[in-house]
């Protein structure tokens, strides 16, 4: 799988990083180098077989809803960037 | 045997038998990091004074007469992506450079119960992102056996600290081999618990489907009690089995008559390391002596493995890692005119290369137009995988092979070759991706005296058939008593 600058732009975007520009043409080498090698995989037919996403047969595990000590606000902002007031403060989001 | 060097339960029986204390014991760790941190680098943090109160209020206790635990006292180490309360986690990456948990991971509330002397945290490959603690964004770590080679990774910092006397036991975590194959490298005991085995809240997040905290020992013995220790259902992590726990140590007898070793030939094949090969064999030859029976095995998807790793472990770090956005903890650059810019410097800025490269092939295999082709083929693969272990062990005990295709490598000669060193997991990744549990113990070494470790893979909740394999094979050898000379440079 060839990957092309326009595919590295956008998993760039996807991922919120920036590739410096004298490192775009190593990365796309190298993201392609491993596309490639697990290309292999698409020798195996695979059209019956269920995909396993977690190898435990568990599921649906279910606690009683009850109110339990957890983490006071302050510790639990405490190692927050920039706080205010008790919240998370982060840069502008909406438009005025 | 000097104090740094004998294993915990050994130490233990000191400490009952009042023949040392506490304190001395950990003063004499501490010189040991003294006298060779410099050389092997093992470390992150390294909490010394804490060590030394907690080392004086064991001394107290047994003064006084009071039973103790079996850790109790005694010095180890936690690898740094295990959150400690009030000590830094860094995970050894930038990003968490100012981390300090405010709640510790289930399994130190269980050690915490013991009341061991904790020594430190020790490095890793950043978020445990490799496979030689190189990616560390702090320093690399050096093995004890040869300082110019890797410790192995992602917990290369645990194994080259059991192995150089720096620690007694240390705990490491393992994604697709990151115990087993340092363990391996640094001629040492590791242990990759079933999944579901040992709770993983506290455990920062790289692979949530493949995770899973073991020990690092100097010998089997240890291995069983630290994992009596740590095991257990955990209402904190919905992934942890509500199954009973054996206790461990009832496993550690020498007998495997009548027990049959599967040899798959897949792992035997390409790339193996010649010597490496030989003493593995030797290994399961002496097991045959000891009475076990052992039959050639087919895992015939063995060579997919890789893939299905590298598509699922950066699939789902490229979703853990999202959480490094600057926002509730960790770095945040400046200067940033919005949001989505404050998100995209902090994460270029503090998050290293291996990290980013992971986070871009997992994105990569979940984006639209490429899951059906990458992330759910790998999906299915995984299942194919898992059942080719279904059927070898409808007719084996356990399965042995290496625990690394070679030993320990000189630091920087694959760092620069990405795909190289994915291929380097081969033996290890297919456990995580079946959810079994594996243990490497020494069994020989190169022409160079390097460490070789034999890999003894079990069922799913069966970590008493490898730890009677295991320490079955180490009492009929010598290998334990053997320790690292810190050679090189």
């Amino acid at each position: 799988m060839k990957v092309t600058k326009k595919d590295m732009e956008n998993v760039a975007v996807l991922s919120r990083l920036s590739i410096p520009a004298d490192k775009e043409e190593l990365y796309t080498q190298q993201l392609s180098d491993v596309l490639e090698y697990v290309d292999n995989l698409s020798a195996v037919p695979t059209d019956d077989i269920q995909p396993m996403a977690h190898v435990l047969p568990v599921s649906n595990v279910f606690r009683e809803d009850v109110v339990k000590e957890s983490l006071s606000r302050e510790l639990a902002l405490s190692n927050a960037p920039l706080k205010d007031d008790g919240y998370f403060r982060v840069p502008k989001v909406l438009e005025d | 045997m000097k104090l740094f060097e004998q294993p915990a339960h050994v130490l233990h029986d000191m400490l009952v038998n009042k023949e040392i204390t506490s304190l001395e014991l950990t003063q004499a760790v501490l010189a040991r990091i003294d006298e060779v941190e410099g050389d092997v680098q093992a470390y992150l943090t390294i909490t010394r004074e804490e060590a030394l109160a907690k080392a004086k209020a064991v001394d107290e206790k047994i003064a006084k007469g009071e039973e103790i635990a079996f850790l109790e006292g005694i010095p180890g180490a936690i690898k740094d992506n295990i959150c400690t309360k009030g000590i830094k986690t860094t995970c050894a990456s930038k990003i968490l450079q100012k981390f300090v948990p405010p709640y510790d991971a289930t399994v130190m509330q269980k050690l915490e119960a013991q009341n061991p002397v904790v020594l430190g945290k020790t490095n890793l490959d950043e978020f445990a992102m490799g496979g030689s603690t190189e990616n560390s964004a702090y320093h690399p770590t050096c093995n004890p056996w040869n300082t110019d080679c890797v410790p192995g990774g992602s917990s290369g910092g645990s194994a080259a600290a059991v192995a150089a006397g720096t620690a007694v036991w240390a705990l490491g975590s393992d994604t697709g081999g990151s115990i087993r194959q340092p363990a391996s490298f640094c001629g040492v005991v590791g242990m990759k618990p079933t999944y579901g085995r040992v709770s993983r809240y506290g455990l920062v997040a790289y692979a949530s489907s493949l995770d899973q905290i073991g020990p690092i020992t100097k010998d089997v013995t240890d291995c069983a009690h630290i994992l009596n220790i740590i095991a257990g259902r955990d209402e904190m992590d919905s992934t942890s089995l509500d199954v009973q726990v054996p206790d461990f140590t009832k496993a550690l007898v020498q007998d495997v008559k009548g027990l049959k070793i599967g040899l798959p030939k897949e792992y035997f094949v390409k790339g193996m390391d010649p010597e490496v090969e030989a003493a593995v064999k030797n290994g399961v030859k002496e097991l045959e002596k000891l009475g076990a029976e052992v039959v050639e095995i087919s895992l015939p998807n063995t060579d997919y493995a890789i893939s299905t790793y590298y598509l699922i472990a950066p699939a789902e770090a490229a979703t853990n890692l999202a959480r490094y956005d600057g926002v509730s903890y960790g770095e945040r650059a400046e200067d940033a005119a919005d949001l989505v810019e404050m998100m995209t410097k902090t994460r270029t800025q503090y998050l290293g290369e291996e990290v980013k490269r992971r986070i871009m092939i997992g994105n990569y295999a979940l984006s639209a137009g490429y899951y059906d082709a990458y992330y759910l083929k790998a999906l299915k693969v995984r299942r194919l995988v898992k059942e080719d272990y279904d059927k070898a062990f409808k007719d084996v005990d356990v399965i042995i092979c290496p625990a690394a295709p070679s030993v320990a490598y000189k630091i920087g000669e694959k760092i620069s070759n990405p795909l190289e060193m994915y291929l380097q997991d081969a033996c290890t990744v297919p456990l995580n991706l079946a959810g079994l549990p594996g243990i490497s113990v020494p069994c020989g070494y190169n022409k160079d005296k390097m460490p070789i470790g034999m890999q003894i893979i079990g069922k799913a909740l069966d970590e008493e058939t490898i730890l009677r394999v295991a320490y079955t094979y180490e009492q009929s050898q010598s290998y334990h008593e053997d320790r690292a000379q810190l050679g090189g440079k």
